[in-house]
């Protein structure tokens, strides 16, 4: 399996001033969200047609198919986004200073944090109508995803390679025909790579975001994950399993009908000058290409296709790179006076929001349940290292093991995690165990896959020779680990171990909180906090819990995934 | 008759020059004059960082010169024109189109209907003798076969100027050959759709075998040094006593130059940080010490030669004889490479004494080796920072230049056990014995 760098993780840059205003601009924007919604919250005017969620196991594949349809809904705005977002990052080096920081925080940003925000923002724009609230939904989603595929692509189309630009400058194609024949094709691997990843993360969300209670406003949309909802309220155990069943299916036929066939395919427009052995093709893709049907179904749109991404759409374009033109002082000055000014607002009205209605004590509070929410996250992750390393090397040494665990690591990973947590609380509730200790697994639950499978990846990926070598010298034991498996697998470890933690991060807002039935058990935790805030309509609290946890993420990814990946893909690489 | 009188390119005073802010320009080309007719195939010669391939560029229209004149038949050059084509040292291949959808890319570019395309994608594919392959993927394809996709890209746009950057160079010594050969043939036959022909290279033979006038570029300024007709008619015969004669001549001219340019400087400012120096391995180094010492050459070698039997190309070789000759262990003379007393005497001595040698031979020729030596002695805890001396060196050169000066300075620095380098902190130190014996 290919290891792509986490996209939090690219680049060696430390925090700078961009980042600054960055933070400062998209917690303005989260402001002006609520600013929008202000009213709405304490007023009950929406009264949705709030269709009720029949619990009988019949509705579930109608449930689905609309949870499904959702889930591609933010996909295509997801990839509107990239497109747009990343190509005018890449084109305009002025823009790139603002959206790249800008960017680097959005996908630091807790996203179920933003359902407050957004949830109100978009049912206040389509009052009392479900648009809003399938919007709110879809939007969740949407922020789920969009992010690291629009830094994936960033990255492509910086990394593009210089010849290839000049044959295309050289033999004229125009900037329209150049990002369907250039821009596109070389982006793809990690496109769809990070499209893939971000849509097995986007289940979770699907799941969290049909059923939403912010303050006195609550929606359920027809889906699995509302489906769920009730049946927690009625203490449905049968429902909650037939819902795990149905989620089961759905991503079996995501994971067999999209998931494999596109990645496999993507491998085409791997940028090497070899070819390599390639995995057993996909049955789907197989069948899509060796079918006759199939095939003249193909060919036809993809001649179409083709036909519109070779239409000229000439604008005035630049071929002659003038390496001695200076960047105009004038504009620069002008451009970094717009954004300081932004950023100066944006600090102005956050400091009124917050002066109004916050204490220093509240700052205090949610830094010490952020503190109790990174220990548990840190925990976690050593839990799940200690757990999966020895098990993910075994594996991964063992091609026959390899080929089976690999696939069924990832099909885990995409499976909503928050779908298992009603037999949890179940046990926790029965046991009266303690919440504060005992909700915690629950996050781990969807995360450590991600650590499962990078692991796996990394020790198939162990060069044969340097495992003759080490055979040949006799290390074992302790040795082995320190001296070659470790070491060996470590940027892998590092990409997964990150995954896991942001994953975790996320997870924490509904993981802290559960309920079955009348109980509801609470850990102390940021997590927690946010949820709680959502819950009760208290926009600052919610406001501050996300940028408190956004700052620990921050934190978090700047001071050690990134050195220790930089480190790691450093010194294990030869060369 | 007027349009043949018209030449297709003509550059006045070209200069490119890179802005740096605290030192002077950095100048790669400086005060090229180039003219190209209809009907002559000419090469620019010269060693890597000669600002050959950059003027290749100017004359594509993919880059804008700092200054001078280009016209494309008898027009000022604003960007690609029309009417040229390049292949490129890399290929530049596509790799998701297949070999057909990758020649057909310039011709979609410019809006030519799909029955068209597909014609004239056909030709092409079967002047270049890749009929057969059109719905292969380029990874599919041997480096030959992919340039011949590159060949094929770019005459089935019918250019009136084929660009060719160093096309060959990548292509292993047989391959390279027939593809030179089949393009020659191609041209005395009048079946390219082409007027005129520049091509950039580094292989002396290559350049005397293909071209009808060469234009021999100096390094640092590029500059066109001379300038030479080759008067032999195709099919040239590389054994021909008179071609072996002309090769033998331009390495005479390119070994003339490139000493000159290497030392003024060093004389200039004795600091050694105005002196680039080429990251020659030293096992490199004592190999061809070695090879030169032993029969059949016993001290003396010509070095088209002494290329084709260690199978160097003119590039690899040259910054060896020159390191060699700087270093005191080797003199370049009209082509030809001697060996010293002071190299003989290395190829002579045990593993400990070549270092010995080396590090004093190092440290009277190469003052940049000295003055990092300096600066770790005064320092109380021995350790320079490498980023201290690359600033320096990129006041007197392009960063290229410095980063290949300074990894070269560490490479011979650690062989001859003259100082310590710690990769991961980027800085020099002393090795732990002189540690000690600073101490006491």
């Amino acid at each position: 399996m290919s290891n792509y760098t986490p996209t939090a993780l690219a680049g060696r840059r430390l925090p700078n001033r961009w980042d600054g205003a960055a933070l400062l601009l998209v917690v303005g924007l989260l402001l002006a969200l609520v600013g929008v919604g202000r009213g709405t919250i304490a007023t009950p005017l929406t009264v949705l047609q709030n269709q009720p969620i029949h619990l009988n196991p019949s509705w579930l594949p109608y449930y689905a198919l609309r949870s499904t349809a959702r889930m591609f809904l933010a996909l295509l705005f997801s990839l509107l986004f990239t497109f747009t977002y990343a190509t005018l990052a890449a084109k305009s080096r002025r823009a790139a200073m603002v959206l790249i920081p800008i960017l680097d925080i959005l996908q630091s940003v807790p996203i179920l944090g933003f359902l407050t925000f957004t949830t109100v923002f978009f049912l206040r724009l389509f009052p009392g109508q479900v648009m809003g609230a399938e919007l709110a939904s879809v939007f969740v989603i949407f922020t789920s995803q969009a992010w690291n595929m629009a830094f994936s692509f960033y990255q492509s189309l910086t990394t593009l390679p210089e010849d290839l630009q000049e044959a295309a400058r050289c033999f004229r194609l125009s900037p329209w025909q150049k990002f369907w024949r250039l821009d596109v094709p070389f982006a793809m691997p990690g496109l769809v790579w990070n499209t893939m990843l971000s849509m097995s993360g986007g289940w979770f969300f699907v799941v969290a975001s049909e059923a939403v209670t912010v303050g006195n406003t609550n929606f359920t949309l027809p889906g699995i994950g509302s489906y769920v909802a009730t049946a927690l309220a009625q203490e449905n155990l049968p429902a909650i399993f037939y819902a795990i069943c149905t989620m089961l299916v759905v991503i079996f036929l995501y994971d067999q009908l999209l998931f494999r066939p596109l990645v496999a395919w993507s491998g085409k427009f791997r940028f090497e000058t070899t070819a390599t052995l390639s995995g057993p093709e996909p049955w789907m893709l197989k069948l899509l290409r060796r079918t006759a049907l199939f095939r003249e179904i193909g060919d036809i749109l993809s001649e179409r296709l083709r036909a519109l991404t070779r239409l000229r759409l000439a604008l005035p374009a630049r071929y002659q790179v003038n390496e001695n033109a200076e960047p105009s002082r004038m504009a620069d000055g002008l451009w970094f006076a717009i954004i300081a000014l932004a950023a100066a607002f944006a600090a102005w009205k956050i400091y009124l929001f917050i002066s109004a209605t916050l204490h220093w004590r509240d700052l205090t509070q949610a830094v010490l349940m952020g503190i109790f929410t990174m220990t548990r996250v840190v925990v976690l992750m050593v839990v799940a290292a200690l757990i999966w390393v020895p098990i993910g090397v075994w594996i991964g040494l063992r091609p026959k093991a390899t080929r089976i665990a690999q696939p069924l690591a990832q099909f885990l990973a995409a499976f909503p995690a928050n779908l298992l947590f009603p037999p949890v609380v179940l046990l926790i509730v029965h046991f009266h165990l303690n919440p504060d200790i005992w909700l915690t697994p629950l996050m781990l639950i969807g995360t450590q896959w991600y650590v499962l499978f990078n692991v796996v990846a990394g020790a198939a990926a162990f060069p044969g020779d340097m495992k003759e070598a080490v055979a040949n010298f006799q290390i074992k034991g302790f040795l082995w680990w320190r001296k070659v498996m470790i070491p060996g697998i470590l940027p892998y470890l590092v990409t997964g171990a990150i995954t896991a933690s942001g994953n975790a991060w996320n997870t924490s807002i509904v993981a802290e909180v559960a309920s079955w039935g009348n109980n509801t058990l609470t850990a102390h935790g940021l997590g927690a906090y946010i949820a709680q805030a959502t819950a009760t309509g208290n926009t600052p609290r919610v406001v501050l819990g996300v940028v408190v946890m956004s700052g620990i993420v921050i934190i978090f990814n700047r001071l050690l995934w990134r050195p220790l990946y930089a480190y790691a893909t450093r010194r294990t690489t030869l060369g | 008759m007027d349009q043949n009188n018209q030449p297709l390119v003509s550059i006045r005073n070209c200069r490119q020059a890179y802005h740096k802010e605290a030192s002077a320009d950095l100048v790669v080309l400086d005060d090229v004059d180039l003219t190209l007719h209809e009907g002559e195939i000419v090469a620019l010669l010269g060693r890597s960082g000669s600002g050959k391939s950059t003027l290749l560029r100017i004359v594509s229209g993919l880059l804008k010169p700092t200054s001078g004149e280009v016209k494309w038949r008898g027009k000022d050059l604003k960007g690609p024109a029309e009417g040229v084509a390049m292949v490129f040292q890399s290929f530049a291949l596509f790799p998701w189109l297949t070999v057909q959808e990758n020649v057909e890319l310039g011709l979609e570019a410019i809006g030519v209907k799909k029955d068209e395309r597909e014609e004239r994608s056909e030709d092409a594919i079967d002047l270049i003798g890749l009929g057969g392959y059109d719905t292969a993927y380029p990874k599919e394809l041997s480096g030959g076969m992919r340039q011949r996709v590159g060949l094929a890209r770019a005459l089935v746009v019918h250019p009136d100027l084929l660009l060719m950057d160093e096309p060959f160079s990548a292509l292993d010594v047989l391959t390279a050959e027939t593809l030179r050969t089949d393009l020659i043939d191609l041209w005395m036959e009048k079946k390219l759709p082409l007027k005129s022909i520049l091509i950039v290279t580094h292989n002396i033979e290559e350049a005397v075998l293909m071209a009808d006038r060469i234009l021999v570029f100096s390094s640092n300024p590029g500059r066109v040094a001379h300038e030479l007709k080759v008067p032999f008619p195709h099919p040239r015969n590389r054994f021909d006593p008179a071609f072996r004669q002309m090769v033998d001549d331009i390495y005479g001219i390119m070994t003339r130059r490139a000493p000159a340019a290497m030392q003024a400087p060093a004389a200039a400012a004795p600091t050694g940080f105005a002196m680039p120096l080429h990251p020659v391995s030293t096992n490199l180094m004592a190999g061809l010490m070695e090879t030169l010492y032993g029969p059949p050459y016993h001290g003396r070698a010509d070095l088209p030669a002494l290329a084709a039997a260690l199978q160097f190309e003119v590039d690899e070789l040259l910054p060896l004889g020159e390191t060699l000759q700087m270093l005191g262990f080797a003199r370049l003379e009209e082509g030809d490479l001697f060996l010293t007393d002071m190299g003989r005497k290395f190829v002579d001595a045990e593993t400990e004494d070549r270092k010995e040698i080396f590090g004093a031979k190092l440290r009277a020729n190469v003052p940049l080796v000295n003055a990092i030596r300096s600066v770790i002695d005064q320092r109380s805890n021995h350790r320079a920072p490498a980023l201290r001396f690359r600033d320096e060196l990129e006041d007197h050169m392009s960063p290229e230049y410095a980063e290949e000066t300074l990894r070269a300075v560490i490479a011979w620095g650690r062989y001859a056990e003259i100082f310590e380098y710690d990769e991961e902190a980027q800085q020099f130190s002393l090795e732990e014995e002189d540690e000690e014996e600073e101490k006491n």
